[in-house]
């Protein structure tokens, strides 16, 4: 099932384009930082000749022989430099460069796209440098834009992209798709990446901090270009559908001055219908064929969640076994965090604080605000007010978001007002 | 001129989460306090940052070691205050930066009446244009 998409702007088109254009041309030339100043000015000129002269019949086409013809201006340029100051480096570049020659544009444009990519998330990169790499080179974001959306100068941005691009290239990693043992391993890093790109929007504070909710836009948007690149693969739909189902609770997650409403306490009326429709089937599809993955299962999940008119119609005995599912796939702690609290939904308070007693002397979590919260949360379920509101505050003094910290305080004024009147 | 107004809450009364030993309506009311008087900087012009931070119960003190390698301490229970947050402002003059400073420090407490918190204010060192 495809999803509505907007109607194709000149823009949006110039958008799309981009990584491909990119793509192709970092694979002719081999050379990213030069390749970006190339396309940079390619479509620079779309956007001043096309609104003029109309959208060439092949316009991804014409944007890669403007690229080139600017990379090849580029290097007779450098040639002519180096030439200049020493014969015999000019003669190894050129050298270099034959070598190079430009491949005939044989391979489908899709696979640019994903080369890029999996460029982008070279496990050589840091997350945040390969975070803001995917998104200047695939996303098309600007380097202000994506300043804008972590809240850093945009000098800041500028050189953690340029220190990432200096990383993919002493790391000399071939400009191709990876090898079939690598390539698992290789698109967990991307879908890793993606998966991180939603929740720095997803968590961030609405109303006030819409540049960052744009963020959660732009990872599903990337998501399903890929899986409409790798539409046979069970985790880019699974980590697609989790992106959806859990972005349609976006409307209902915060109130007007952007504090945070709890699953439980939101209205279910302003979820996204159209969002879990798609998740739902896409997620569906995904555990069918077979091969489960982390992804498949957490958007199950949060599938059983929409599914629910109200809260407390929630199919919590099958969210606890998709949780076990998950354990045995990973050894997480906040996924143990999850199942205690769903078997505490199954088999009474008690049960799930004694899963978290268990957690606890893992060792992991020590210190957490989430373990203090969610402790916080079974004790009030189990009756005890007075210890609720003493992991309350801890989880409220741990906590290093604002919205969520102004929320287990508020937890906590609750009981407090319910225990002694004021 | 850019001014730092740093807001220094005391620990007795705060413990663990501070406010959040406070009744409902005083959180929200405080809450609210705190976003219009940001709405209001930034609608003037005059806002230039603005951050709350996270709990003392966290706070370190970091020293380097003769190695160069990280030494931490803390945190420290027996600190009277804790900067809970602080602003950067853009303004005209140093008495338009203590006007804010007064404003804030007038922020509704755990029984509605001004808690006049005590609000540090420092000028912040311009830079040369290229820094």
């Amino acid at each position: 099932m495809t999803a509505a998409r907007a109607p194709l702007g000149f823009e949006h088109l110039l958008r799309e384009l981009a990584p491909q254009v990119l793509g192709s041309v970092v694979r002719r030339f081999r050379d990213f930082a030069a390749a970006e100043d190339a396309v940079q000015e390619a479509l620079l000129a779309a956007a001043m000749q096309w609104p003029r002269e109309g959208v060439p019949d092949n316009p991804r086409g014409w944007l890669i022989h403007v690229a080139a013809r600017r990379m090849t201006d580029q290097i007779r340029s450098d040639l002519a430099r180096r030439q200049r100051e020493a014969f015999i480096l000019m003669q190894e570049l050129a050298e270099d460069w034959v070598a190079a020659e430009p491949d005939v544009d044989s391979e489908p444009d899709r696979d640019d796209t994903l080369i890029l990519l999996f460029m982008c998330c070279h496990p050589a990169l840091t997350s945040s440098s390969a975070i803001a790499l995917t998104l200047r080179a695939v996303g098309g974001l600007t380097t202000a834009e994506i300043a804008n959306a972590f809240l850093v100068p945009e000098a800041t941005m500028a050189q953690r992209i340029s220190r990432a691009k200096q990383t993919v290239k002493a790391s000399r990693v071939p400009f191709q798709l990876p090898t079939e043992d690598e390539r698992a391993q290789r698109l967990a890093s991307v879908l890793h990446v993606l998966y991180l790109i939603f929740n720095e929007g997803y968590t961030s504070s609405a109303g006030a901090d819409l540049h960052r909710s744009e963020l959660s836009g732009e990872a599903i948007r990337l998501t399903r270009a890929v899986h409409a690149l790798l539409p046979g693969d069970g985790e880019v739909a699974g980590l697609l559908a989790l992106m959806l189902l859990t972005d349609a609770r976006r409307p209902a997650r915060t109130g007007p001055d952007g504090e945070l409403i709890s699953l439980k306490q939101q209205d279910r009326t302003l979820w996204d219908r159209d969002a879990i429709a798609e998740g739902i089937t896409l997620v569906t599809g995904a555990l069918s064929k077979g091969t489960i993955g982390a992804y498949q299962l957490q958007a199950a999940i949060a599938a059983v969640h929409d599914e629910a008119d109200r809260a407390q119609d929630t199919d919590w005995p099958q969210i606890l076994a998709l949780y076990g599912l998950l354990m045995r796939m990973s050894d997480n702690p906040m996924v143990a965090l999850n199942h205690a609290i769903a078997a505490a939904m199954v088999h009474g308070p008690r049960t799930g604080l004694e899963l978290l007693d268990a957690l606890e002397a893992d060792g992991r979590l020590t210190g957490h605000h989430r373990l203090d919260a969610v402790r916080a949360h079974l004790l009030e379920l189990a009756g005890d007010n007075q210890a609720a509101i003493a992991h309350y505050l801890e989880a409220a003094g741990r906590t290093a978001s604002l919205p969520e910290r102004n929320y287990l305080a508020m937890q906590a004024a609750r009981l407090g007002a319910a225990a002694s009147p004021h | 001129m850019k001014y730092m107004l740093m807001m220094h809450a005391p620990k007795e009364g705060w413990t663990n989460a501070g406010i959040g030993t406070w009744p409902k309506e005083a959180i929200k009311a405080h809450i609210d306090f705190m976003m219009s008087l940001n709405r209001k900087l930034k609608e003037d012009g005059e806002y230039f940052d603005a951050q709350g931070l996270a709990g003392p119960e966290e706070a370190k003190v970091v020293r380097a070691r003769k190695d160069g390698t990280p030494n931490t301490d803390g945190p420290f229970a027996e600190a009277k205050e804790f900067l809970a947050g602080f602003w950067i402002v853009d303004v005209d003059s140093t008495e338009r930066a203590y006007e804010i400073a007064a404003q804030a420090s007038a922020a509704p407490g755990k029984d509605g009446t001004p808690l006049n918190m005590p609000i540090e204010v420092r000028q912040v060192m311009s830079a040369p244009p290229d820094a």
